[in-house]
Formats: C-alpha cells, sequence, structure tokens
C-alpha cells in the first residue's frame, strides 16, 4: 500500500508542459489543448477523442477513478470562458478524474454540438459512470453511446424535455397536487 | 408503467429503443434448470419483489427493485428520484450569495458539508482568501457535523438491524451535538452559516467550554456503543461477512469515502490533499480489511473519535481575528458602519439585491464529506449568477455499490448493505 500513500498536495500552476499528463496526453492526441484552470488541470478533447482518451489516462496515467460525469449547457452565458484553439458548442461534457497513486486530478472537457448531442459511454472504462451519465441524459439531453440502459434517472420515464438545458423553462410543466382545485 | 402509450414522438421511441426494461421496471428472468437444460415454466420463473420507496429502511425515498430466487437476491435495482426537486436549476436562478442556501439542502445530515465546498468553489473563482480564524471554524463546525452525521447513521443502523436501544442512544448524542451547532450556527440543520467570504458570525460567548462538554459527552456516548456492540455475537453475526466490496469495485464504481475505507484502502481527502487547515490537525484515517457491513460500522464509530480530537486541537488553537474577509465587495458591512457610512448602505444593498459577480471560468473543488468525496463544479459567465451548479453527491455514486453487494446475499441482509451506505436521499436526487 506504500504507494497509495498520500504524498503531496498537487497543484498545478505551471505552463503546459509542466503539466506531465497533459503533455503526454497532447503527444499522442494533437487535438488536445491544456488549460490551467485556477491550478486545475484540464484538458480539452476533441468529442471524437473522448473514449480513447479516458482508456489512455486508466491504462497508461493511472488514473484510477472517474470522480464525476456532468454537462453545461453555455446557450445563454453572457461571457464564456475563452481557451485559445477551441470552437466553442453550445455543449460542454465534463469528467474529472482522479488517480489515487499519484494523488492528483484532472479534467476532461469535450465541446457536443446542440445538433448532434452524442458522445461516447466511458461505463466499460469506469463502471462508476453509469448513474452519472444517466442524470447528464435525463437532465440535459446527451446521449451516451455504448451506455448499457441509457434511461431517465431522476425524472419519470414519460417526463419529456431536459429541465437543465437553458430553453427549458422552470414551471413550464405545471405539477398539480393530488386534491388540489387549483386558482380559484 | 406497464401501459406503453404508442407514439409517433422521436423522443419517446427513442426511449424506448434504448431501454430494455426502462429505468423503474425489472424484468423476471426464467430459469435455467441444470439437469434438463430447459427453462423453468413462466409461472415458476423468478420474483420480483419491491421495496420502498416508503419502506422505513431506505431510509427516506429510495426504492429498490429486487429480483429474488426464492430469497437469495439474484439482482437488484435502486430506483431514485423521488425527492429530485430541481436544486441544480434553482442554483442557476439564485445569486452567489443565496446559493448556500439552497446547496445545505442537498445532503441535510451534514449540510455544513455542502455549504463548505460551494463556499470554497466560489471562493476559488473569485481568488479570495478567508482569515485563519474563519478556516479554523469551518474546520471545527464541520467536524461536529461529521459527528452529528455519524451519530445519526449509529441511531439508523441500529434501527435497521433491530438494536432499538442503540438507536435511542445515537439520537441522543446526536441531539447534544447539533444543540451545540444551533448555539454556534443559530440553527440545528441548513445553517446556511458557511457563506463565500468566511462565516456567517462570530464564535457566541461560553463555545469553548460547550464544546469540550460536548466532546466528552460524544467520546463517553462513544465508548458505551462500542461496549453493547462491538462484542457484541449478535451484532457481530448479523453484520459480518455480509455485503462485501472489494476495493477494485469500490473505485472502479466511482465510491468514496467510509465505504472506500472499509475495503482496506486508506483513502481520505483531508489527508491526501488537504484543505482548510486539515495538514495542521493531527487525526488518523480509519480503515478496515474486510468490506463488510460490519467494517463500515466501526469505521464511522471509530471517525466519531478522530473527529473530537480535530474539534478539540480547533478549540485549543483557534485562532483569534476577523472570521470573514474585509473585500466590500463580497462581504456585507457591519450593522453599525451602516448607520454611518454612506458607501457601507450601499454596499449592502447591492449585495443582497444584486449579489457580486464572478469572472467567466469554470473549477472543480472537492472535500470529504461524512459519506464521501461531495464536489460542487461551478461554471461562472461572468454575473451574479452562476451558469451550471454540479454537486457531485457522495451518496449518489455510494448507491451504485447496492447492486454488488447485495447480490447473493438474503432479503435480510440486503436491509443491512441498504443501511450501511449510509445514504441520503436529498443528496441522491438534488
Amino acid at each position: 500500500m506504500a504507494d497509495n500513500e498520500p504524498t503531496a498536495t498537487e497543484e498545478v500552476a505551471a505552463p503546459v508542459v509542466a503539466d506531465e499528463v497533459a503533455s503526454a496526453v497532447i503527444a499522442k492526441f494533437p487535438r488536445a489543448i491544456f488549460n490551467d484552470s485556477h491550478g486545475q488541470a484540464v484538458l480539452y478533447i476533441d468529442r471524437a477523442d473522448w473514449h480513447a482518451v479516458a482508456e489512455f489516462l486508466r491504462n497508461e496515467e493511472r488514473f484510477t477513478q472517474c470522480v464525476d460525469v456532468t454537462a453545461v449547457d453555455h446557450l445563454l452565458d453572457e461571457t464564456r470562458l475563452s481557451v485559445a484553439g477551441i470552437t466553442p458548442e453550445r455543449f460542454e461534457t465534463v469528467a474529472n478524474f482522479l488517480s489515487h497513486p499519484r494523488n492528483r486530478r484532472i479534467r476532461l472537457i469535450a465541446q457536443v454540438s446542440e445538433f448532434d448531442t452524442t458522445i461516447a459511454s466511458l461505463t466499460d472504462i469506469y463502471p462508476g459512470t453509469n448513474f452519472p451519465e444517466r442524470e447528464v441524459f435525463d437532465l440535459l439531453g446527451i446521449e451516451f453511446i455504448g451506455h448499457p440502459d441509457l434511461t431517465r434517472i431522476l425524472l419519470p420515464d414519460e417526463w419529456t424535455g431536459h429541465p437543465l438545458r437553458k430553453d427549458d423553462a422552470p414551471a413550464r410543466i405545471p405539477v398539480a397536487f393530488k386534491g388540489d382545485p387549483g386558482p380559484q | 408503467m406497464s401501459e406503453k402509450v404508442i407514439t409517433n414522438d422521436s423522443e419517446q421511441i427513442r426511449l424506448e429503443n434504448q431501454t430494455g426494461e426502462g429505468a423503474q421496471e425489472l424484468q423476471p428472468q426464467t430459469r435455467d434448470v441444470v439437469l434438463t437444460g430447459g427453462l423453468w415454466p413462466e409461472d415458476e420463473a423468478t420474483t420480483i419483489i419491491n421495496m420502498g420507496p416508503q419502506h422505513p429502511s431506505t431510509h427516506g425515498v429510495l426504492r429498490i427493485m429486487l429480483e429474488l430466487d426464492g430469497e437469495t437476491v439474484l439482482r437488484l435495482k435502486p430506483v431514485i428520484g423521488y425527492l429530485h426537486t430541481g436544486m441544480e436549476k434553482t442554483g442557476e436562478e439564485l445569486t452567489y450569495v443565496q446559493g448556500a442556501t439552497n446547496v445545505t439542502r442537498m445532503d441535510y445530515v451534514s449540510p455544513l458539508s455542502n455549504e463548505l465546498v460551494w463556499s470554497l468553489a466560489v471562493e476559488r473563482l473569485l481568488d479570495v482568501e478567508v482569515p485563519p480564524r474563519a478556516v479554523w471554524m469551518r474546520m471545527m463546525l464541520v467536524e461536529l457535523n461529521r459527528m452529528a452525521s455519524h451519530l445519526l447513521f449509529q441511531a439508523t443502523n441500529g434501527m435497521d438491524m433491530a438494536a432499538l436501544s442503540i438507536m435511542i442512544y445515537g439520537w441522543r448524542e446526536r441531539e447534544e451535538v447539533l444543540r451545540l451547532i444551533e448555539m454556534i450556527t443559530g440553527l440545528r440543520m441548513n445553517n446556511n452559516f458557511i457563506r463565500p467570504s468566511g462565516v456567517a458570525a462570530d464564535l457566541p460567548e461560553g463555545w469553548d467550554t460547550e464544546t469540550l462538554r460536548v466532546c466528552d459527552l460524544v467520546e463517553k456516548g462513544v465508548q458505551e456503543y462500542s461496549a453493547m456492540l462491538n462484542e457484541n455475537p449478535i451484532w457481530i453475526e448479523r453484520l459480518s461477512g455480509v455485503g462485501v466490496l472489494t476495493t477494485e469495485q469500490a473505485i472502479g464504481l466511482g465510491i468514496t469515502g467510509p465505504i472506500l475505507r472499509s475495503t482496506g484502502f486508506p483513502w481520505d481527502l483531508r489527508k491526501a490533499q488537504p484543505y482548510l487547515a486539515y495538514d495542521e490537525v493531527d487525526f488518523d484515517i480509519i480503515y478496515t480489511e474486510n468490506g463488510d457491513c460490519y467494517d463500515r460500522f466501526t469505521i464511522r464509530l471509530i471517525e466519531i473519535l478522530e473527529s473530537i480530537k480535530i474539534v478539540r486541537q480547533c478549540v485549543e488553537r483557534m485562532p483569534p481575528g476577523d472570521y470573514r474577509t474585509q473585500d466590500p465587495k463580497i462581504t456585507p458591512p457591519p450593522r453599525t458602519r451602516i448607520n454611518e457610512s454612506m458607501e457601507a448602505l450601499i454596499h449592502h444593498f447591492k449585495l443582497f439585491t444584486e449579489g457580486f459577480r464572478v469572472p467567466a471560468g469554470e473549477t472543480y473543488t472537492a472535500v470529504e464529506s461524512p459519506r464521501g468525496e461531495i464536489g460542487c463544479y461551478l461554471v461562472a459567465d461572468g454575473t451574479a449568477k452562476p451558469a451550471r451548479m454540479h454537486i457531485r453527491g457522495p451518496s449518489f455514486y455510494n448507491l451504485q455499490s447496492l447492486a454488488p453487494m447485495a447480490k447473493g446475499s438474503l432479503v435480510a441482509d440486503t436491509v443491512a448493505v441498504i443501511s450501511s451506505v449510509d445514504p441520503i436521499l436529498g443528496e441522491v436526487d438534488r
């Protein structure tokens, strides 16, 4: 268990080359772009590389756990974080990875087009992404190709729409309480 | 659920094609007969039973669907969403000042951890440092909350195992801790005390003696539980060897917190990636080797003692000074300043009507809550409201461990397994 012992706090605050994982990924996937977001390592990758980069992180770079998968709808952003070399799309899929042996984190972000909201599922590499990918599908309508059971998780099966999308207005669907006579 | 509406809606058609049986359905499978190689007749197929969402052992509104062969669990499927109130959507409608009131309602058993992770995320985007007293106050409150949360676990776990004395004992000690938290923050739960920029108020008079008194009381309580349960053959028989999870399974499924540590993997964010002042206090990571229900119970019991250790150090070393940053753009001015200063009045007004603006950026901040890694993924777009606020609830991920843990066990053991995960459905469904 010696190599699992936490050593020092990992805080990357340096130019591109200083982050060894990012440079290894960029060497293999040249379209990836590194960004230092408030001291955290972030890799903007092409949507087509989503699965391959995650596999590379797990097998080559010992990122043992995928802690979180989520997505963002940037439709109504006033100003948006601009990273050089990125063509922004409406949606961004975000996955956070944690390496226990190296005691560090990395974040992958892929742009997802409004007109083709699909991305590869990571469930075959990290089984723990099963629930969060269903949640993203449910609330933001991004389809994870290859997911074993891509169904709604928080909302009922017969629900229409994806509430965390910015064009899905709150209170669009009236929720009636049983026996409520409604407004007089 | 069984009646499917035929529709031309592409969304509906896609949904039906993708789901074998739907998120809320479980189809019985026909059993193979070993001798003949044929299938059992339809009426001899496995049984589907439904537990919850109102079952007392499912801790709120968790619904579990079980496929049984006799009394052995073949498959388990958690069905969640009964408590979904769209808190992430609500978070986009509230300003950063109001955000803490929203996130504190997610994990209602350890609300201060939620406030902490939210505040740390906002402060990271703002590049704001909080003064040392605020840091130590936060640490003390979060540890007190961890004590309260683990005491609640002892109570509910005892209740699920029909050990009713421990249920009353757990509630009793937890109430003492909550009374102390009420004395400091003003509320028992949903405190809204840890806020971006520091904490809401300074420590009240007599907090140190009261805190030490509660620490002694809880310590005595834990010794009592330990004497009652740790050597109790019925308790050991009921829990040990039940719901075993391996480290590989746990890491693969995204499991964190006491469940991961029970598999023999000493991982605690407070030690591994220290935040607040955890690198300055002395405490141990508690971990065990077996990964069963008994270990998960013991870990939480001993973690109460570790939290007491940290709280005592906080009392001893609580630094003097300010309890929040004095940045007028994010911190409301003191009440007395409003009487005499026009600027203070304007700042106060602007802060509570518009809130403060956070520059465009994104961050993921994680802390160790009593249930595991709670994370906040926050995207700011330059306005006073977040563009996206996502909370990574540890219980949401930990629920994925139910299926491998309960597989092959008896229905009665499934109750023990659910209880040992200690899920908080407010956080699962958000």
